[in-house]
């Protein structure tokens, strides 16, 4: 009896509250989906702008879809700058990516399996040794590693960039570790019992159970890579070395404000693997980010 | 002396000594075995410590105190370097104040605004996926050039901004050459881009656990109630973590103003890092920029261990609380 006053007076009520959940969920949405728009809004820009004709980029400065489509920026750009185009500075930041990435995670792998799993004398103090490189400011030692580069003859090569990637990064030894710790160690132990090496316990079964985090440091490894600035702007004097990133700033500055157009261009251009990356592997760096607690 | 046959096993000096020291062998065999194995698996980490960090370091430490042209040999002048930084030298007085400018008012602009977000984003809704990708894209570009060349031509003379404000009819504003408004410029750009510490909130608040809201609801607490006695205090650790993280990379900001404002107008835009670059790799003044370089060391150090040190003040660790 009861039961169905209480029934017949929520029937009533239904409407207008599910009608007031339906307005919270718009304005959320307006709200949240509003500043959104304005976080990307000069990211959209960058790329509508490329795509407008000369005297559209002044004249319709904020909007993100050129009236008239014109690929004619990026052929002015591609031809980048004193007899060497894009195609050389896309070539030397493909280059420093991918190899400097390439011996950063693997080197970083090996030495988090070292400290995550195995007990030797003096690792406590090693890890904390290298907890403290990730606060050490770069500035302390490029000035030393330019003097010793410079005394090699190694300046203008792509070996200071890529040479002490090899060697294992902070961040990455720290990001694998985290991940290896989760991983039981029954696995570990009954290989070892088989008689499998600590070589062979880390290449068949570790090594496969943390691809997860060796896609997550390969991506942060390739977006550090492809936007230093500061590193081939100390080492790269010489145009046919230079990255994207040292290539666009000595671009702005050569054709100065006279083809912005260009500029917007190459720059949207230089973005166009970060977001692919970005796109394809977000659930990575999600995870990432969230779990090691760091800067990305 | 006495005690020690007294705590041994009877049963194990029936095994006999041979076997003991079998034993003890082999354990010693394996514990060698480890060792090696450990530092093999860390050498690559320990040899690029050696020679790309310690060291590296003790030269620069070394240089520090000289004066250095690459060219000639280093000549020793003592604190002259140091010296001349803090009394003579103008500049660098003005990228100290400078650098702590753009710290003080970024850094905490930027983890506010990560927290708000991160609180708008922790929900049940749908396309919060969405969501979180759109504010944490402009955080993957953070420190590319093409994205530090855009930011110039929005607060460029004609830029976007400039457009906006006309709407509004203000007269366009010189945002990059006035010295009071150029560092906002990067302020905005580093507040743009607060997608990480946002992430690490996010994961932070999904670790709260929901009764403990329903508990407060149920005993009287408001939305401002709950988010001051509750998320505040237990997202503390989450909070410290990202201060810490943001003030150290606060301090080293280098790209952006190189290529935003090249450190103008008046130097008012000056960054630690460009000002260090500029004695480095422009008028190649080795010893001058090393010295510069262990103030920053030193500086991040310090400002690391005081923000540890009040820490203990307002950081809530559940495991230490206890009950």
């Amino acid at each position: 009896m009861t039961n169905g006053v209480v029934t017949a007076a929520s029937a009533r009520r239904m409407p207008t509250r599910r009608r007031a959940a339906w307005l919270r969920t718009l304005v959320y949405h307006g709200a949240v989906g509003g500043l959104g728009f304005v976080m990307l809004y000069p990211i959209l820009w960058l790329f509508g702008s490329s795509f407008k004709g000369p005297a559209e980029v002044w004249t319709d400065v904020m909007s993100l879809i050129p009236r008239h489509f014109s690929p004619q920026n990026y052929v002015n750009g591609w031809a980048g700058f004193g007899g060497v185009t894009f195609a050389t500075f896309y070539k030397n930041s493909l280059i420093y990516a991918i190899v400097g990435t390439v011996g950063a995670v693997m080197s970083s792998a090996l030495v988090a399996y070292g400290f995550a799993r195995i007990k030797f004398v003096g690792r406590g103090f090693w890890f904390t040794c290298m907890l403290l490189t990730l606060m050490l400011p770069y500035q302390v030692v490029i000035i030393p590693q330019y003097v010793l580069f410079t005394k090699l003859h190694l300046v203008n090569t792509f070996y200071p960039l890529l040479l002490p990637r090899f060697f294992g990064m902070a961040f990455f030894i720290f990001l694998i570790m985290q991940f290896i710790r989760g991983i039981p160690k029954e696995l570990d132990e009954a290989a070892e019992i088989d008689g499998c090496s600590q070589f062979g316990i880390f290449f068949r079964i570790i090594l496969p159970l943390i691809r997860p985090a060796l896609i997550t440091a390969t991506i942060f490894s390739f977006y550090w890579t492809w936007e230093d600035f500061l590193t081939p702007l100390v080492y790269l004097n010489e145009p046919k070395l230079y990255t994207i990133s040292v290539a666009l700033r000595s671009f702005a500055d050569a054709s100065g404000a006279t083809d912005w157009g260009a500029i917007f261009a190459m720059s949207a251009l230089s973005l166009v693997p970060v977001f692919v990356v970005f796109v394809v592997f977000q659930r990575y760096l999600v995870q990432g980010i969230s779990t090691t607690g760091m800067k990305g | 002396m006495s005690r020690a046959p007294a705590t041994t096993i009877p049963g194990e000096e029936l095994l006999g000594s041979g076997a003991h020291a079998e034993h003890l062998a082999s354990r010693r065999a394996r514990a060698r075995a480890r060792n090696l194995a450990g530092y093999a698996f860390i050498a690559p980490w320990l040899i690029g410590f050696f020679g790309f960090t310690l060291l590296p370091m003790m030269a620069s430490l070394y240089l520090a105190f000289t004066d250095y042209d690459i060219l000639t040999t280093p000549r020793w002048v003592g604190l002259e370097n140091f010296h001349r930084m803090f009394t003579q030298d103008r500049r660098y007085l003005q990228s100290v104040s400078v650098t702590l400018f753009y710290v003080a008012i970024a850094v905490p602009l930027r983890l506010a605004f990560a927290l708000a977000l991160a609180m708008l984003l922790n929900t049940q809704r749908r396309g919060m996926s969405v969501y979180r990708a759109a504010y944490y894209a402009p955080s993957i570009v953070a420190g590319s050039v093409a994205v530090a060349l855009m930011w110039r031509q929005i607060f460029g003379r004609e830029g976007v901004v400039n457009a906006v404000l006309a709407l509004l009819g203000v007269a366009p504003v010189s945002w990059l050459g006035h010295p009071d408004f150029a560092i906002w410029t990067l302020i905005a750009l580093a507040v743009w881009q607060f997608g990480s510490p946002m992430l690490i909130f996010l994961a932070g608040l999904r670790q709260i656990p929901a009764e403990v809201y329903e508990a407060a609801s149920i005993d009287g607490a408001g939305p401002w109630g709950r988010f001051f006695r509750i998320t505040l205090p237990l997202l503390s650790p989450v909070t410290f973590f990202n201060l810490v993280m943001q003030t150290i990379t606060g301090f080293m900001v280098f790209t952006q103003a190189f290529i935003v404002t090249g450190g103008g107008p008046m130097d008012t835009t000056l960054f630690y890092a460009l000002y260090l670059y500029r004695r480095a790799f422009e008028s190649f003044q080795m010893g001058y920029a090393s010295a510069m370089a262990w103030v920053l060391l030193l500086a991040v150090a310090l400002c690391t261990a005081l923000l540890f040190k009040t820490s203990g003040r307002w950081v809530f660790y559940e495991a230490k609380e206890g009950r």
